[in-house]
């Protein structure tokens, strides 16, 4: 590609005797301008995640406490990171986050497959039904959290008036927000309710990239509906729903804002993800060395799941 | 099932299979806009409209959420407010009818204005740096090209509140804690991952040969940038753009722990809302609804889109 180019590369002397920086720019070699054009992304990069990540892994190793400031710092080692990973707290946060991450999945990639079935059965008017079944996914996770507690209030919320209506318990029987075995629950139906959308739009991607002929051959050979949904539509779609799976995955690995509206971690300690133990630790208690070592912890989980997921990812690419 | 029943091609479903389809999507659909609709009616609900139960399907409408809203109300008595002149407006009226007088703007205008100025700041910034750096990707040989893009994205892959602790000491330190610009520079850092990824896509997708055409006829290589490349790839940097407005305009885990009084946006003052003697359920239904307006109308601009802007350019329909 680069010999086409060769009338833009006019000698360096000649272009910094100009005067306009714009003239500069054009008569700039292609090197030279890749760099100029990717070296902003990575300042930035540098300066807001990178910088911070490894003052992160410093603060992690000492007893550092953000609310003070001029306290002497004290070099801890490894210590925090030995106090996370046998403190029993911690792995209770580490067990809600896993019940939360796979009841979502799970019931987002079920229900969320099922409707990209259904669409593909490309019925009259499914753009339309399609666009709307996607707007839960594009609200803000902390505003859907927050009205969703006024649709689980006890006394008043409609949650509880459709399940009282459906199932004849009192409206005022059960408290989704505040009891220690429906909250979990109750924060896995948001989730559902806003990201199977998600889900749906991938699987129904990876539904349109079969082609027809392979279905009109299975017909040839007088394969089942059944068994053309099994050695066809499903594993063809897999990546697409592996894509999918993953990528909820991380998401609700990380999961804050929503969770942090809806329970806050509570009752007692039943709906505390991790961020929601890590933002206690880091602007409640200011246990700043720990919570640095914790969110360390928690970024190499995240890093090693977002390697699969860009492996998944080139894998779908390549089809 | 046998082919020679089927008159249309074997693929096609029939259409009571169609029909099926269509009613249960159609089921699914409705039942997921209940939440949705009810924000919007319990917005136009009075308070005790709002909190009644049964919850009221048919109700008089009024706007006194709207106007508990944008203004803050103080109690009088009712001989103090018999002394004053006639109401001054429709909230005052209402605001009277409880025994209250409105006392001034509320903060939820300039709530929402910082968030437009961050969002809108933190886009324009995400999208001229993403667009560069996309076309040095997609053109151009670039050492470790592969882990370069694979750490822009992995930088997406923190979890917010870990980013946020050396994020709030660094802004302390140099002074850019609770400012719109600090704000504007992270949610920039968060959106470029995605910008690059997307319209990367979306330039690779632009032949090179329209290019080396116009470099043929004598254009160099960033007039052919500026020319040919920029003008092909408005959709996707129109799309790119969307995705980076609706990504600060929802954020949530940043604004709350690195804003109070003066840069605060909108998604963290939402949930504040409160009235005498608890959450005024109507307010904050208004408050949702005018925030989530810009979403729904975006939402729709992008359907073609939303495939691509999800999984950061992964998948193309």
């Amino acid at each position: 590609m680069n010999d086409l180019s060769a009338p833009s590369r006019i000698t360096y002397g000649a272009v910094l005797v100009r005067p306009a920086v714009v003239r500069r720019i054009r008569g700039l070699s292609d090197k030279a301008l890749a760099w100029l054009f990717i070296t902003p992304t990575m300042v930035l990069l540098l300066a807001i995640n990178i910088f911070p990540l490894i003052w992160t892994i410093y603060l992690s190793f000492t007893n550092y406490r953000a609310n003070r400031p001029n306290a002497p710092v004290k070099w801890l080692g490894i210590d925090w990171y030995q106090t996370i990973l046998t403190d029993p707290d911690i792995w209770a946060a580490m067990q809600v986050t896993a019940h939360f991450v796979f009841w979502t999945v799970v019931i987002e990639t079920v229900l969320g497959f099922g409707l990209a079935f259904l669409i593909d059965k490309k019925f009259r008017g499914h753009g339309v039904w399609t666009t709307i079944i996607l707007l839960p996914m594009m609200l803000s996770p902390a505003v859907v959290g927050n009205f969703w507690t006024f649709l689980y209030q006890p006394q008043i919320g409609l949650f509880n008036y459709v399940v009282a209506f459906l199932t004849g318990h009192p409206a005022s029987s059960f408290q989704m927000l505040g009891d220690v075995t429906l909250s979990p629950w109750a924060i896995v139906i948001v989730d559902a309710w806003m990201w199977t959308p998600y889900v749906m739009l991938i699987c129904l991607a990876g539904l349109r990239s079969i082609p027809d002929y392979i279905y009109e051959a299975a017909e040839v050979d007088r394969a089942s509906k059944w068994r053309q949904f099994w050695s066809i539509t499903l594993p063809m779609a897999l990546p697409f729903i592996m894509l999918a799976v993953l990528f909820r995955g991380i998401e609700n690995f990380k999961m804050f804002d929503m969770v942090n509206l809806l329970t806050g971690g509570g009752p007692g300690s039943t709906t505390e993800v991790a961020s929601i133990t890590l933002k206690r630790a880091a602007f409640e208690s200011w246990r700043t060395g720990y919570s640095s070592a914790f969110a360390i912890i928690l970024f190499v989980t995240v890093f090693g799941l977002a390697n699969i997921y860009v492996k998944a990812l080139n894998r779908v690419k390549s089809r | 099932m046998s082919i020679a029943n089927t008159a249309h091609s074997v693929v096609e479903p029939s259409p009571n299979t169609r029909r099926l389809a269509g009613s249960l999507v159609v089921l699914y659909a409705v039942v997921t806009m209940i939440p949705l609709v009810w924000i919007v009616l319990t917005s136009f609900k009075s308070p005790d409209d709002a909190i009644s139960y049964p919850p009221k399907i048919v109700f008089t409408p009024s706007l006194e959420g709207f106007c508990n809203l944008f203004t803050t109300r103080s109690r009088q008595t009712p001989e103090f407010i018999r002394t004053l002149g006639p109401p001054q407006g429709l909230c005052d009226d209402i605001a009277r009818s409880r025994n209250m007088v409105v006392a001034g703007p509320s903060n939820y205008v300039p709530r929402f204005v910082n968030s437009l100025i961050i969002a809108f700041g933190s886009t324009v910034l995400a999208v001229a740096l993403g667009t560069l750096s996309a076309y040095g990707f997609s053109r151009f040989r670039v050492p470790l090209k592969d882990d370069l893009l694979f750490f822009i994205l992995s930088t997406r892959m923190m979890p917010p509140i870990a980013v946020a602790i050396p994020i709030y000491l660094m802004y302390r330190t140099i002074g850019l804690s609770d400012t719109r610009l600090g704000m504007i520079l992270l949610y920039t850092s968060v959106n470029v991952s995605l910008a690059v990824w997307l319209l990367k896509g979306f330039i690779d997708e632009i032949p090179r040969e329209y290019e080396e055409a116009a470099m043929i006829d004598g254009y160099t290589r960033f007039q052919a940038f500026v020319k040919v490349v920029l003008p092909q790839a408005t959709t996707g940097i129109a799309a790119t753009a969307i995705f980076c407005l609706i990504f600060a305009w929802n954020e949530y885990a940043f604004a709350v722990l690195l804003t109070s009084g003066n840069a605060q946006t909108a998604p963290p003052f939402i949930p504040i809302i409160i009235g005498e003697g608890g959450q005024d359920w109507p307010a904050v239904a208004a408050a949702t609804t005018l925030f989530l307006v810009p979403i729904v109308v975006f939402t729709v601009l992008l359907r073609k889109h939303l495939l691509r802007g999800i999984t950061f350019g992964a998948v193309r329909k």
